[in-house]
């Protein structure tokens, strides 16, 4: 029996019936179109759908849809506004945080979950944030430096 | 001409990917898409008795449910490999089909059995559970060595002890001599364990028949469409090559594991037949784990012989590789071809001999991983180096230096002609470990070491010096190595009527950065600016024809058939330039995107005659229109990248954890486009190495179940398990490139498991500890410790 769900996904808002057992992840994907949060595994451990979900990061592939019900979702194709990098997305860029770019996404919502709680994080406190994000082409070195470039000007 | 070479641009292609942009396979939305799901066996080894998918076809929205006989009905008998290796007797090695969907038996845990597929995901898997196949279970066989023996279970009716194959390189009486000789042999034997590529994108294909134009489409994630293509239509599936179009858009890395054609990609373009819809399979990570190839696999006894004034004179190699349940499309080549050809190192060594068994058995198909070959030959050449200045009392690097090669450059020197058949291009060996050695400093680590001893903290400092094979491979070669494929490249330069300029390479790019360093290579060439460059790859409707990439092909092999058909782009507009500047040829110079008369303010711009070449109002006699070219480049030699890697680790006596601490490294890659991405392929490098030395592994059971098939279970490297690390290069360019560029996609994975390895047996050498097989787990290290105390 489906459910009727009404989220906030980026500022816009959507209403749809989805099967109680679908996870947000898929109705990101599926239902919305968003494709820019992906599927790296089933177990909630490679962090490639880690989303913004009311203000604090979750595995989006762990998170029903209907446990977002009313809720407000951030996804990485939000980070961005009006035209204008995010701080974030610019570090990564500027300094190559990403190579096949699979697991950016996830990477980037958690650096900004860390950014939020702490404006200028240690290497140490970044490598430990990023703990639960698997990248598995750029050995994270340069993913830290991007997230240091992206602390100074946040 | 342009001032873009050696310059770290920062990638084009990140954009799309910072913002969510990305076209990966499994984003990829058709009309009337159906959804996949394939049964695969819980065994390891079973007979098939049944299977029956007439419940499936009953559940909700299943459109179609199919098994290994609907197919073996129409002909179709599995997927073939792509490289043959003889017996040493001459026979030719045992080829046991690979199906499609297993009909008689069952031969690894997830083997393909049936398919369902359904107008949802969730409807294909709910269905798959209806599936019933009935197995009767047999014995399985997990090692090599054991699948050898003697009534150990068979997998084949036609492949006695599991052996597909034995081959051997080099000089055996020589080398037995050397050993039989030697003032010192050292001696090991090492196990280089079964890892798990596990590219952070699953595997995903989709299948899209056209009826209506009687097409096919493949969308895969793939890091090689045309080869695909090619297996597919040729030898699976009897398409005719012209009908189908095989499109690769954005792949999340790859790492070799998506080099070869997957059942999968059959199965679904079949399917898509047989329903006349798009058929979409993509893999959860836990079917990834027993579907995806594995990579290395070794059991080897490995000795090294010394003459008394720590020469080396000898290297005997014996070495039993596993190659899984089915021959995928390189196995046979990488413990053999990219394997024993490397054992040569960076040393003098003039006897070396190595021998090798290919042995079936029941688990995931192994083949090409980052590096194949390579990374197993360097380890043990490494482990016996480090091993060997313990024994003989001396220092590691100071061993190495007297038993480099000496520096040549190709040119005026001679290339370096090998025991294992190779010919290094280029290298100067000693360079790199002195660079090493310098940025390391060495010197003050090994007092940091003794102090440290002192406190009662176990630090330990690990060397290894590598070469690799890469710019995989000159045809002639490779073709008389077993290869059935050439490993040339294509590239067409098409210059549009308004300067533009559009580049189709069979490079695939799945991280590496083509877009950005091939547009860096044309935009320097002409004189223009990067944006006006575009290059495609991944579509074999666009691209020519395309060898795809691995084995740090792309820019060796890809950019120099970029280079040539821009020569001819150059040759061509220069007679156009001649032309309308009314001069000869000879007397023109091209630079800064313009044709000069030498000596004069005349000039002619890129785009101006562009557009001449396309509105030839005003144009030589005899000459075509149009500026747009098309090459193929076949390599003269592989390249021969190499360097020096030092890692400092600390294991904690107490727990056995190791902690990598420091690491640095000198490489030399050739001459460099973009040295940002290079060292960003450096880093990634590293980190699978020092995944494999203390964290990976696949964790069979004797059953055959894989023990470790998730993230829950199989460990990789996380940001904190890893330090930022410390690199320089040092530059001998490829002699027989136009760019004089090596690859590097490599390089890091095959330098780092030995240097890690060495440097935890050195911390624990105050406990007396030799050995240790990876990954080097806190358990393993600290049982190593409790054993010698």
């Amino acid at each position: 029996m489906k459910k009727q769900v009404q989220i906030t996904v980026n500022g816009v808002s959507y209403r749809g019936e989805v099967e109680p057992r679908q996870m947000l992840v898929q109705f990101l994907r599926e239902n919305l179109e968003l494709t820019g949060t992906h599927v790296g595994c089933d177990t909630s451990s490679c962090g490639a759908c880690t989303v913004v979900l009311n203000g604090r990061t979750v595995k989006a592939c762990t998170v029903l849809t209907v446990q977002a019900d009313l809720g407000e979702v951030m996804t990485v194709e939000g980070l961005a506004s009006n035209g204008e990098l995010h701080p974030i997305q610019e570090g990564f860029r500027e300094q190559h945080g990403l190579q096949c770019g699979f697991c950016t996404p996830g990477m980037m919502m958690s650096a900004w979950q860390l950014l939020q709680d702490n404006k200028n994080p240690s290497e140490g406190e970044i490598r430990h944030a990023l703990e639960g994000n698997f990248c598995r082409c750029t050995g994270y070195h340069n993913i830290v430096k991007s997230v240091q470039y992206a602390a100074t000007k946040m | 001409m342009g001032n873009l070479i050696g310059k770290s641009v920062k990638r084009v292609e990140d954009k799309k990917f910072i913002t969510g942009n990305g076209e990966y396979t499994d984003d990829i939305k058709l009309s009337r898409m159906t959804y996949a799901s394939i049964i695969r066996s819980p065994h390891a080894h079973a007979k098939i008795r049944s299977v029956d998918v007439s419940k499936a076809k009953d559940a909700p929205g299943v459109v179609g449910a199919f098994v290994g006989k609907d197919l073996a009905d129409q002909g179709i008998v599995g997927v073939p490999t792509g490289w043959q290796v003889n017996f040493k007797n001459g026979d030719q090695m045992k080829e046991p089909p690979h199906p499609i969907l297993a009909t008689d038996k069952a031969r690894h845990v997830g083997d393909a059995v049936a398919v369902v597929i359904a107008e949802t995901a969730a409807q294909a898997k709910d269905a798959a559970e209806l599936v019933e196949v009935d197995y009767e279970v047999l014995d399985a066989v997990v090692t090599a060595s054991k699948a050898m023996e003697a009534g150990a279970p068979q997998l084949f009716e036609d492949v006695p002890n599991n052996v597909i194959f034995d081959w051997e390189l080099g000089d055996k009486d020589s080398t037995d001599q050397a050993l039989a000789n030697a003032a010192h042999v050292t001696k090991l034997n090492i196990v280089n364990q079964r890892l798990i590529p596990n590219a952070i994108e699953p595997r995903s294909a989709i299948g899209d028949y056209d009826p209506s134009r009687d097409q096919y489409t493949l969308y895969s994630s793939t890091q090689n469409p045309h080869l695909i293509r090619l297996l597919m239509c040729a030898f699976v599936l009897g398409l005719p090559e012209h009908k189908v179009r095989v499109v690769a858009r954005d792949v999340g890395g790859g790492f070799g594991s998506k080099i070869f054609h997957y059942i999968e990609e059959t199965l679904v373009t079949w399917c898509s037949k047989q329903l006349c819809r798009p058929v979409k399979w993509t893999a959860e990570r836990s079917e990834s784990f027993i579907s995806d190839a594995h990579g290395r696999d070794h059991e080897t006894v490995a000795e090294m012989g010394f003459d008394s004034n720590q020469n080396i004179v000898g290297l005997r190699v014996k070495t039993i590789a596993n190659l899984g349940a089915y021959l995928s499309t390189f196995a046979p080549a990488v413990p053999t071809y990219l394997y024993g050809t490397l054992l040569q190192g960076l040393y003098t060594t003039p006897a070396v001999h190595v021998d090798v068994t290919a042995v079936a058995t029941n688990t995931v198909p192994v083949d090409a991983y980052r590096g194949a070959g390579r990374p197993e030959a360097t380890y043990l050449l490494e482990r016996l180096l480090d091993t060997a200045a313990t024994e003989l009392g001396t220092d590691p690097a100071e061993l190495r230096l007297k038993n480099f090669i000496p520096p040549f450059d190709g040119v005026d020197q001679p290339g370096y002609q090998t025991q294992v058949a190779l010919q290094y291009d280029s290298g100067n060996y000693e360079a790199v470990l002195k660079k090493a050695l310098e940025i390391s400093n060495y010197e003050q680590l090994r007092k940091e070491q003794e102090e440290a001893r002192k406190e009662g903290r176990y630090l330990g400092i690990g060397f290894s010096t590598y070469i690799e094979a890469c710019g995989i491979a000159p045809s002639a070669v490779v073709g008389a190595l077993g290869a059935r494929a050439g490993l040339y490249e294509s590239a067409a330069v098409r210059v549009q009527p308004t300067g533009k300029v559009s580049v189709y390479v069979g490079s695939h790019s799945h991280g590496q950065g083509h877009d950005t360093t091939f547009a860096q290579l044309v935009a320097d060439y002409f004189g223009i600016a990067m944006d006006d460059v575009e290059i495609n790859h991944g579509d074999t409707e666009s691209v020519a024809f395309g060898m795809g990439t691995y084995g740090s092909r792309s820019l060796a092999v890809g950019g120099s058939a970029i280079v040539k058909s821009m020569e001819k782009i150059k040759e061509k507009g220069a007679k156009i330039a001649a032309h309308l500047l009314e001069a000869s040829e000879n007397d023109l110079e091209f630079a800064e995107g313009k044709w000069t008369v030498k000596g004069t303010d005349k000039s002619v711009g890129f785009g101006d005659v562009s557009l001449t070449a396309y509105v030839p109002h005003n144009y030589p006699e005899n000459l075509e229109p149009g500026l747009d070219f098309t090459s193929f480049y076949d390599p003269a030699n592989f390249t021969f990248p190499f360097g020096a890697h030092i890692a400092v680790v600390e294991v904690d006596a107490e727990t056995g954890k190791v902690e990598v601490k420091k690491y640095f490294g000198c490489d030399d890659v050739g001459n460099v486009i973009n040295p940002m991405i290079v060292e960003g392929q450096l880093h990634g490098g590293i980190v699978q190495g020092i995944g494999q030395a203390i964290l990976e592994g696949a964790a069979y059971d004797a059953e055959g179940q894989l023990d470790n098939p998730s993230y829950m279970d199989y460990a990789m490297p996380r940001a904190d398990d890893v330090p930022d690390f410390e690199l320089e290069r040092t530059v001998t360019p490829c002699p027989h490139n136009p760019m004089g560029a090596k690859g590097a996609g490599e390089a890091g994975t095959i330098g780092a498991a030995p240097a890690i390895v060495n440097a935890v047996v050195d911390a624990l050498q105050p406990f007396g500890v030799k050995d240790l097989d990876m990954p080097l787990s806190p358990q393993k290290v600290w049982r190593a410790i409790q054993q010698s105390s």
